[in-house]
């Protein structure tokens, strides 16, 4: 594939028009996908012999912490893309991302704790993994705080793409210094490539159609999202040009 | 580049509020802990390292936005961009003034503080040197947000919530060593950590911060 | 390198919004220029794109390494130093000593030892362009170098301008009053304001 042909959809209308013709199919299959995942694994998976049936949190725990954090990770190639090619479309699309992530994030924490009342018998322990994803939380809201404070769409894109390079690399000192500072409760990765580690073939398979939808209904919000903000940033640029007379 | 810093000092000790007020600040937060969690010594010596390390957290953090707003409201910063420095040794310079005028003297004061919270007896070496350390990076990394929200109106409340999170692995390397030096435990990896931050953000950090800085200029 | 700076088709850009485009002119070693127009045309933008605070959009600005000075709408000044440590901290940025030269010619000598809190609007203008003594630099780049001066100030300011002028410098100066610099040239960009983007250019850009 040419490379340079990817470049296209850096030109905002170009990704307008192309949306429009994607955007539906994303959706519906991410729909499809989470209500096959979500029934699957509630109604049709045996209960865990010691969690019983708290463990079905699991198709909405583990989709949305994956994707708290592969909604950052986004964000920071997307930046990159911006800090290096200037593509417009690039920075609007990490603004469209991150308060999506940053809802993940909180599903994640949410029913980590509705999890691990029955489990740990509390709502919140300072465990390396739920601290961490609190500081990811907070790295969000900063973020989106940054974006929202400044008028300036290149500016703000600049300064934010900046903020998201350096929070990177701090989230990921967080998320070391946070294992040094304690040993966790929670319980190793559900998702591994080495089969052995991970949980039994019978949650995996819905966990991975779920995970499969929250994947796609991530794609089909940010497209979504992206969209509005390239309308707006249209509607700001013809205001402004109205006032230049 | 000397001639900057010895004018940022000087700014600081006319002015007031530079090194008194980051002190003051620290000592307030050691006073009303105790009111906060009680008076006795045995609960008191068993938190101090961690109090004191928020005590100097916060303390930094309150002196932040001076360190470039009031240099852009009257200009001098736009002089000084095109002034023959280069904006990475402006930045640093800026923040070793701060760290010399807020960081410096709570690594000084804090034996003191440490004696309010009945820090155990063995703790004070390893609690100054963490500080000493661990300082310069609150410095760097808050001149780096101060860099961020330099031009924005109310821009204190977001440089707040911008650095706090910034400052997670430094508190929590330095508040370890602290605490691990005050039971009498190895603090080898927190010192090597808390060093190994406080290099990599300084010898990193001033590049973000002055392309930070010359966006918000332009 | 010659002195002074050469500027072809530029276009500059405020807030993302052009201001002012396809400016040319020359600025040569010994001349000044100033520049007139309506308020918000750009000139501002203009001096600051010159000075390199902001990217000009398109177009090219020459000038030879080191060599400008800027001073803008405000003067970087400290209150809470006095006149001499004010000057003294710039000349030691521009890799200067003496100010006793500049503190002369803007007749700041007696006030030297005040803490420039206690001037006056018009004392802390001089003061501001007393900086431009100091640095030692040729081309001058001045945005409303004579607000709040008084008439005697403002023949300071034209005085040291001659002066600067005759030594091999020269001078971009905006502003709305008479300088009395008869060797001036005068340059209006209202003429080169930018035109409202094509609507078809804005599609490309933002659909």
């Amino acid at each position: 594939m040419n490379l340079n042909a990817l470049w296209e959809y850096a030109n905002p209308k170009k990704f307008i028009s192309t949306t429009d013709r994607v955007l539906p199919w994303v959706s519906v299959l991410s729909v499809t996908a989470l209500a096959a995942g979500l029934i699957w694994g509630f109604f049709f998976t045996p209960e865990d012999y010691r969690q019983g049936s708290t463990v079905k949190i699991i198709y909405i725990h583990v989709p949305s912490a994956l994707m708290a954090i592969n909604a950052w990770l986004m964000m920071l190639v997307t930046s990159l893309i911006w800090i290096v090619r200037r593509h417009h479309v690039s920075a609007l699309a990490a603004r469209a991302a991150a308060p999506v992530g940053m809802v993940m994030t909180v599903i994640a924490l949410l029913t980590g704790a509705i999890w691990g009342q029955p489990m740990w018998g509390t709502w919140w322990a300072w465990d390396p993994r739920l601290t961490s994803f609190l500081i990811l939380f907070l790295f969000y809201l900063g973020y989106i705080a940054l974006w929202e404070a400044i008028e300036n769409d290149d500016t703000a894109a600049d300064l934010t793409s900046i903020l998201c390079l350096v929070g990177s690399v701090f989230a990921l000192l967080s998320r070391y210094a946070v294992n040094f500072w304690n040993q966790g409760l929670h319980q190793g990765a559900s998702m591994s490539l080495d089969k052995e580690e991970h949980v039994a073939d019978v949650f995996y398979y819905p966990l991975l159609v779920s995970i499969a939808g929250f994947v796609l209904l991530f794609i089909a919000l940010v497209l979504l999202r992206t969209r509005t903000e390239i309308r707006a940033r249209r509607m700001r640029a013809l205001l402004a040009r109205e006032r230049m007379g | 580049m000397i001639a900057l810093l010895i004018r940022d000092l000087r700014l600081a000790m006319r002015a007031g509020g530079g090194f008194g007020l980051g002190l003051a600040f620290f000592l307030i937060v050691v006073v009303l802990v105790p009111f906060g969690v009680g008076p006795q010594s045995t609960l008191l010596s068993s938190i101090a390292p961690g109090i004191l390390w928020l005590g100097a957290l916060l303390a930094c953090l309150l002196s932040l936005d001076r360190i470039f707003a009031l240099d852009w409201e009257d200009g001098s910063l736009d002089l000084l961009a095109t002034a023959p420095l280069p904006m990475e040794a402006i930045v640093t310079i800026k923040a070793l003034a701060h760290w010399l005028t807020t960081g410096l003297p709570l690594v000084l004061a804090a034996p003191v503080f440490g004696l309010l919270l009945s820090l155990p007896e063995a703790g004070y070496k390893p609690l100054i040197l963490s500080l000493f350390l661990g300082t310069p990076a609150l410095s760097v990394i808050g001149t780096f947000g101060a860099a961020l929200t330099v031009g924005l109106k109310r821009g204190g409340l977001l440089l707040s919530l911008l650095v706090l999170p910034l400052y997670v692995p430094t508190l929590i390397f330095g508040a370890e060593m602290a605490r691990r030096g005050a039971a009498g435990l190895d603090v080898t990896t927190p010192l090597l950590m808390l060093a190994g931050i406080t290099c990599g953000t300084i010898a990193l950090l001033p590049f973000a911060s002055a392309a930070v800085l010359r966006v918000n200029l332009r | 390198m010659p002195m002074g700076i050469k500027v072809s088709d530029l276009t500059i850009a405020r807030g993302g919004i052009k201001v002012l485009e396809g400016l040319s002119f020359q600025l040569a070693a010994g001349q000044a220029l100033v520049l007139r127009g309506p308020n918000g045309v750009g000139k501002t933008t203009l001096l600051r794109t010159i000075a390199g605070l902001q990217p000009p959009v398109s177009g090219r600005i020459e000038s030879a390494v080191d060599t400008l000075v800027y001073a803008g709408h405000a003067d970087g000044i400290k209150a809470t130093l006095t006149v001499s440590e004010n000057l003294k901290f710039w000349a030691q940025v521009f890799g200067n000593a003496d100010i006793s030269a500049a503190l002369e010619a803007f007749e700041l000598t007696p006030l030297s030892n005040r803490p420039a809190g206690a001037l006056s609007a018009g004392q802390k203008r001089r003061l501001g362009l007393a900086r431009l003594l100091v640095t030692g630099r040729d081309v001058w780049i001045l945005d409303e170098p004579t607000v709040s001066l008084d008439v005697q100030a403002v023949e300071m300011f034209a005085a040291a301008i001659r002066e600067h002028l005759r030594q091999g410098g020269s001078a971009l100066i905006a502003t709305h009053i008479n300088l009395g610099l008869d060797e001036a040239r005068i340059l209006d960009v209202g003429p080169y304001r930018a035109k409202a983007l094509e609507i078809d250019d804005f599609d490309g850009a933002f659909l």
